[in-house]
């Protein structure tokens, strides 16, 4: 199954509101995943498929394996949709 | 759980920077004993050490914290500003909405998240939120937004 890690600085507030829309959004898609959510220095050493957060968080984690995609507005379903979907394998 | 009620709401405050925006929307937790005043300044460290992110949406920042003592309860207050303040974020700025939560673990903070969440997941909830009048408008479009 599908690994994905929402992650902010703290990993208890924002990264669990991103949580709940991600996981809304993958339902909406039809797609399994595990979804977690945690901060940035313990997403640095989890492996995950994927790794939905912000843009400046993501600039924290170089070279992590998974596929990182981006988000700007946590509460806008139809970006996080289109985010995911173009991240996603076809 | 104390979400968005008149008495977490301030509309309207002219702080002169980001950090005081989190401490005025930080005093109202405070005034409603929902936290304390250490917790309002882990609020203003976290966003100095991890930066502008908790700016999650347009004009919307969540400042917050790691509850380090039992004072604190699950609770959201609101603070509007008269001028949107930068916080340094790329592409979110500038912010005229801020959300703070004090934050407790387990079920009532994912509760609390989760109304936050419903609120302003309907897009209209932000303009709502810009044009109330008064603390009673804001407290009854919570209630209403998150049933």
């Amino acid at each position: 199954m599908l690994k994905v890690l929402c992650v902010c600085g703290l990993g208890q507030g924002t990264s669990l509101i991103l949580r709940m829309n991600v996981e809304s959004v993958l339902k909406d898609l039809n797609v399994q995943a595990d979804v977690e959510h945690t901060d940035v220095s313990t997403a640095s050493g989890t492996a995950a498929d994927f790794i939905v957060t912000s843009n400046e968080l993501a600039q924290s984690l170089p070279g992590h394996a998974a596929k990182i995609v981006v988000v700007n507005n946590y509460f806008d379903l139809d970006e996080i949709k289109s985010s995911l979907q173009g991240a996603l394998p076809s | 759980m104390l979400f968005l009620e008149k008495g977490l709401v301030a509309l309207d405050i002219e702080p002169d920077s980001a950090e005081d925006a989190i401490r005025a929307a930080g005093k109202l937790l405070v005034g409603r004993q929902a936290a304390g005043g250490e917790y309002v300044e882990a609020m203003v460290a976290a966003y100095r050490e991890k930066g502008p992110y908790i700016v999650i949406a347009p004009g919307i920042a969540l400042p917050h914290a790691k509850a380090e003592s039992e004072e604190t309860k699950a609770a959201v207050s609101f603070a509007r500003l008269k001028r949107p303040i930068v916080f340094g974020h790329a592409d979110n700025d500038p912010v005229d909405l801020v959300f703070a939560l004090a934050s407790s673990s387990g079920s009532e903070h994912i509760a609390l998240l989760k109304r936050l969440t419903m609120l302003l997941n309907d897009p209209g909830s932000a303009e709502a939120l810009r044009t109330a009048k008064t603390a009673e408008d804001v407290e009854k479009l919570a209630r209403q937004a998150s049933i």
